[in-house]
């Protein structure tokens, strides 16, 4: 009898124990929600201001139109297009560099205090100011190489800016690849290149392809570093055609063209007194965003599509 | 140090031989001083209770341990009939594995077609010739007994066939490519026993045409399918024979014990 008595003794503080710790449950749960509302709320209060200031501004000309000093005139034109050309050699100096970066650390680099400090470096490379990366860039590209104030100098700088991003990203990505997997291709006489190449790589493509997008949505909105070499902010043309009528067909003087990108436009207009140039503003503030969040969304399709096939 | 109570058997004609070989991880040695024969188109299993080194053991014959730093082989393989021994350093690993390939413990095909997995090995040489792969594929798929099961669905990826049949496609990548000697790193022990028992009728079958080695960590399955079997123990070889008479009347006590299942 006084077994039975205080089994159930043992019970009820047992339940009591337990409804205890589950109330601290609940207090954390409502705390996270609070804390993630905040940062959420925040951020879609902010895009639905920018939205309804700038939606008057969001039309066909206004993407097709230069600057003017008439506000309701002015476009984004010759930034949008600048954008995308800066992005581009952004891509293409990133990708291949940071990737052989990766691919070397990861699977070549012995492991010894060298790389350990390069390790230590590209990681903390992510966290210099990108205004340093600007000065660097206005010292070496501009004034040493003679590159100018040009798309080709903003598309190295950013590139080299987003580097670590995508080295780091790579590197995540390729040590996913099971042990298994690299030991069935070598157990074949793959060699280490054939294994990296056939397998390695492509396995691993989805988790590098959301490195580069995600890198490339930071740079997207970079300001300083362009500001830093130089862009124009009153930009009314654009740069000369890639493929021209006459053999070569072909033109790289786009490279060396002077530029303007959508954050600086939007930062001319904020800092001019007139208050229509503010709705310009925030239709160019929108048509940022979006840009960012489509690279995303693009970012996570991708990896699910590639990831699909893919399971261990 | 026990000296490895080496049954007489049948001079069939050596595939291998592994003479004095010893085995470091680093500090750490895993192999001690073993020494057998490797007979040719015969089935030699390892058996041995979990860490005795059957697996690092396997594992020399095909160099992997190349691809982990502070490794170190002593001693030798020898492979017959050119008479090298394939852990000397300056025999290239490449060349080892391009003629002794194996199958893994858990089924690892690509994340590709079945035909690009069977493929692989031979792509790897090089081979580009369209007809050239195809019946080579459809051959290696014969003899690991899929491709009646896989032939219409030859594109499809090699995930959505079963545990079993990802483990015969495995055994179909490794014959592809031609090799001298298939080595088994415990092949069932991830399937249940219907796929076991094909994979070991697979096994049988396969020895007419190649020499086998198998890491099992199944007596019974030792006892089915291998011709000789070496005990493992601590890294020493304890005893290797003729599997029938190893089984039915052990030389030496541990082996006894192990067998009759009074530890491992």
């Amino acid at each position: 009898m006084p077994d039975n008595l205080s089994a159930s003794h043992k019970a009820a503080s047992i339940r009591s124990r337990i409804r205890r710790l589950k109330f601290n449950d609940y207090v954390f749960s409502l705390v996270g929600l609070v804390c993630m509302m905040l940062g959420v709320v925040t951020l879609l209060a902010l895009f639905t201001d920018l939205l309804l200031d700038g939606m008057e501004r969001l039309n066909y000309e206004f993407f097709t139109s230069f600057p003017s000093r008439r506000a309701e005139h002015a476009g984004i034109l010759s930034a949008w297009v600048g954008t995308m050309l800066v992005m581009l050699v952004t891509a293409l100096v990133a990708v291949p560099m940071g990737v052989a970066a990766a691919i070397y650390l990861e699977e070549y680099a012995p492991s010894n205090l060298l790389t350990a400090i390069i390790e230590i470096n590209v990681s903390n490379l992510a966290g210099v100011p990108s205004i340093i990366y600007g000065l660097l860039a206005l010292g070496l590209f501009v004034y040493q190489l003679g590159l100018g104030q040009s798309i080709l100098t903003a598309g190295l700088t950013l590139g080299l800016l987003i580097l670590p991003i995508v080295i780091v990203a790579t590197r995540e990505s390729l040590r996913t690849i099971p042990r298994e997997i690299r030991e069935a291709a070598y157990a074949l006489g793959a060699t280490r290149w054939q294994m990296i190449y056939d397998h390695v790589l492509p396995y691993s493509r989805g988790g590098i392809l959301t490195g580069v997008i995600i890198g490339m949505s930071r740079a997207i909105g970079e300001t300083a570093p362009i500001i830093t070499i130089g862009a124009l902010t009153f930009i009314a043309f654009l740069p000369p055609p890639p493929f021209t009528p006459e053999a070569p067909y072909v033109s790289f003087e786009w490279l060396f063209a002077p530029f303007t990108v959508l954050p600086i436009q939007m930062f001319n207009w904020v800092s001019r007194p007139e208050e229509a140039f503010l709705i310009n503003a925030a239709a160019t503030g929108v048509v940022i965003i979006v840009m960012t969040l489509a690279m995303n969304a693009l970012a996570i399709f991708l990896r699910y599509r590639i990831r699909k096939n893919i399971k261990w | 140090m026990p000296t490895p109570n080496t049954q007489e058997h049948t001079a069939a004609p050596l595939k291998a031989e592994v003479k004095n070989l010893s085995f470091y991880y680093g500090k750490v040695q895993a192999l001690k001083d073993v020494s057998m024969p490797i007979t040719e188109k015969q089935v030699t299993a390892l058996i041995g209770p979990s860490g005795c080194g059957k697996s690092t053991f396997l594992r020399c014959f095909n160099r992997m341990h190349d691809l982990y730093p502070g490794n170190r082989y002593e001693g030798e393989i020898v492979l017959h009939p050119d008479n090298i021994n394939i852990i000397a350093r300056q025999v290239d690993p490449m060349e080892v594995r391009m003629r002794i390939s194996m199958v893994f413990q858990k089924p690892n095909p690509f994340p590709k077609s079945i035909y690009e997995n069977v493929a692989y090995g031979l792509r790897v040489r090089g081979m580009r010739n369209k007809h050239e792969l195809d019946e080579k594929v459809e051959e290696a798929l014969r003899g690991a007994a899929l491709w009646s099961e896989v032939k219409d669905r030859l594109k499809h990826l090699a995930f959505n066939l079963s545990g079993g049949q990802q483990q015969r496609l495995c055994i179909a990548r490794a014959l592809a490519i031609d090799p001298e000697i298939v080595l088994f790193d415990e092949p069932t022990s991830a399937l249940d026993p219907i796929a076991t028992g094909s994979i070991e009728a697979l096994i049988t079958e396969l020895k007419e045409k190649v020499t086998i080695l198998i890491v099992t960590h199944n007596m019974q399955q030792a006892a089915r399918v291998s011709d000789y079997t070496a005990f493992m123990y601590l890294g020493d070889l304890i005893e290797f024979g003729d599997t029938d008479k190893m089984f039915i009347n052990p030389k030496r006590k541990e082996t006894e014990d192990y067998i009759t299942g009074r530890f491992g």
